[in-house]
């Protein structure tokens, strides 16, 4: 009743890990898996490994999460060992990967497609590390060209996750289409700070992060409907997904899939296997036996 | 909330040269084994498990080991740290006769397990472990409970060798219903291999990079994904032994695969 197509990537439902939770080790991705997700992204892996921010690095403020880790990884060599224990399980693990121009990342995506991701996500959005992430992924041209390098460097399928952080995002989701993109992650965490009024300070190390759960779900819902009324190449909604509920709003909206981070925190690990019941309880209820029967009806 | 709420320090105690305890007020509940993430504020947050578990107060110890721990170590009664927690599990007595086995500065996480196994009328044997003479703490405190055995690599203090030699010798002789041990992981490994020969009951509180806190960064997970900062720090024998990184590597803040050397 779950199963979804997205780019020939045929999944067993539309619930994915986010690339930045629990995707760092290969045991935390199986268990991911083995907790009901559809398919696993993971961190984003740049070409060198990077310890990321000092502590505090993410807390739990009203209505979510707010983080600011600072893209820490091992480095795309060492993320092979990681990579091949999941796959050989037959996974359908998503290589999630950042660089700072066209260059690295194709060079990137190229390791992962050897490692056996059966896509990729470019994270063109992370809000906290600079020349990274959304400090490019603000600039349609440099998208644009990104997704067009990456796509002529491997054959399986090139998301780009993209940023609500911009005057309009359908620009940015144009040019991802332009560029010869498969698909479209909607959205990363959102730019954010807390400022705590014992020290008087920014509560994080890096002081600005990105704020993610609950809190989000209305903005992310806004990004995935004015993007699926403009474009045409698969959307993946993101952003307070912790209910069957919300991804059920998500794929009204347009969506294909969801991605679903921060509700582990709230829901537990096996928040997929809740999400999918729910979603299966409220389609019965409403007589649809596939997502394909009520996706973008939001739209219409 | 998991937010840091800021406390001031009420005490600060010096165990030895290195050790110190600072101690905040905290009157929920808590059980042995959990801990906090402590904000030094600028610095960074790091776990510690909780070292004492009073009426109104509670304490942490630790060692002089990083920039973090050396600014807490110049911390003084009045000083603002701030506090996240309790996280994680805690202790689960099982059985009549505990053995605990502290290697380093492990005993401070599991002093308060002792406390309560002394509460709960059990036979109590205490080895801990040190370097040197100097590196040693709570021995008093530990005396009052139970039989305590002491070891050093040296010898400067009590028995010349291995805490897990002497963990060793007490299992195999079949006094013991269950180990608790907290310290370095080859230590703990080893025990945990002698325990589940003889099928003794096995707790050890584990140490791995924690940034979050949340159980969403991923970063202190071992085995199939299990969390130390939830699932954890406490993990049992049966879980252990199916964690294949478990003595034999940890992952440093980059989540690069470290490995342990033995000894």
């Amino acid at each position: 009743m779950l199963e979804i197509e997205i780019s020939g990537l045929r999944l067993r439902n539309p619930t994915m890990l986010a690339s930045g939770v629990m995707g760092e080790c290969s045991g935390s991705l199986i268990r991911a898996y083995r907790s009901g997700a559809g398919a696993v992204v993971t961190k984003s892996i740049g070409l060198e490994p990077r310890e990321g921010y000092p502590n505090p690095t993410a807390v739990e403020i009203e209505c979510g999460i707010l983080n600011s880790m600072g893209l820490p990884n091992p480095g795309i060599d060492e993320f092979g060992e990681e990579m091949r224990e999941v796959v050989e399980l037959e996974i359908p693990v998503i290589g999630s990967i950042f660089a700072g121009d066209a260059e690295s990342f194709s060079i990137l995506a190229k390791r992962m497609q050897g490692y056996g991701a059966c896509a990729i996500e470019l994270n063109l959005s992370c809000p906290h590390a600079r020349g990274y992430g959304l400090e490019i992924g603000t600039d349609p041209d440099l998208v644009r060209g990104i997704v067009k390098e990456v796509k002529r460097s491997v054959s399986i399928p090139v998301f780009s996750k993209i940023s609500a952080n911009v005057a309009d995002i359908v620009e940015i989701g144009k040019a991802v289409e332009e560029g010869g993109g498969d698909g479209i992650v909607a959205i990363n965490s959102v730019k954010a700070m807390k400022i705590d009024l014992s020290t008087k300070k920014p509560i994080l190390f890096n002081r600005f992060g990105g704020y993610s759960g609950r809190g989000i779900k209305p903005i992310g819902v806004r990004c995935v409907y004015e993007l699926a009324s403009e474009i045409e190449i698969p959307i993946i909604g993101a952003g307070g997904v912790e209910k069957g509920e919300d991804a059920i709003e998500y794929i009204l909206a347009g969506a294909k899939a969801v991605q679903v981070g921060s509700a582990i925190f709230y829901r537990g690990i096996d928040v997929f296997r809740k999400i999918c019941k729910e979603m299966e309880e409220w389609m019965e209820r409403n007589g649809y036996s596939s997502i394909e029967d009520f996706r973008g009806l939001a739209l219409k | 909330m998991n937010y840091p709420r800021f406390v001031r320090i009420t005490r600060v105690v010096r165990e030895n040269r290195n050790v110190k305890s600072i101690f905040f007020p905290f009157e929920s509940s808590i059980d042995p084994g959990q801990f906090f993430m402590i904000t030094i504020p600028g610095i960074d947050e790091i776990p510690m498990s909780v070292s004492r578990i009073l009426d109104k107060e509670v304490s942490i110890t630790f060692r002089k080991v990083g920039d973090a721990t050396e600014r807490l170590f110049g911390m003084r009664e009045g000083d603002i740290i701030g506090i996240r927690g309790p996280l994680g599990n805690g202790f689960r007595i099982e059985g009549d006769r505990i053995l605990f086995v502290a290697g380093g500065t492990g005993i401070a996480s599991i002093a308060p397990a002792v406390d309560l196994a002394k509460e709960l009328g059990k036979d109590i044997i205490v080895v801990i472990g040190a370097r040197t003479r100097e590196d040693l703490f709570f021995l008093e405190r530990m005396k009052k409970i139970g039989k305590l055995m002491v070891v050093t690599d040296d010898g400067s203090a009590g028995r010349k060798g291995l805490a897990s030699d002497v963990a060793k010798e007490i299992i195999e002789s079949n006094k013991v219903d269950q180990v608790i041990t907290c310290g370095p992981e080859m230590m703990m490994k080893k025990i945990l291999d002698l325990c589940r020969e003889r099928s003794v009951d096995f707790q050890a509180s584990v140490e791995r990079y924690i940034k979050c806190g949340l159980g969403l960064c991923g970063q202190c997970c071992i085995g199939e994904g299990l969390r130390v900062c939830i699932e954890g720090p406490v993990f049992d024998g049966d879980t252990l032994a199916r964690c294949a990184d478990f003595g034999h590597y940890q992952r440093d803040s980059s989540g690069r695969r470290v490995y342990l050397k033995d000894g």
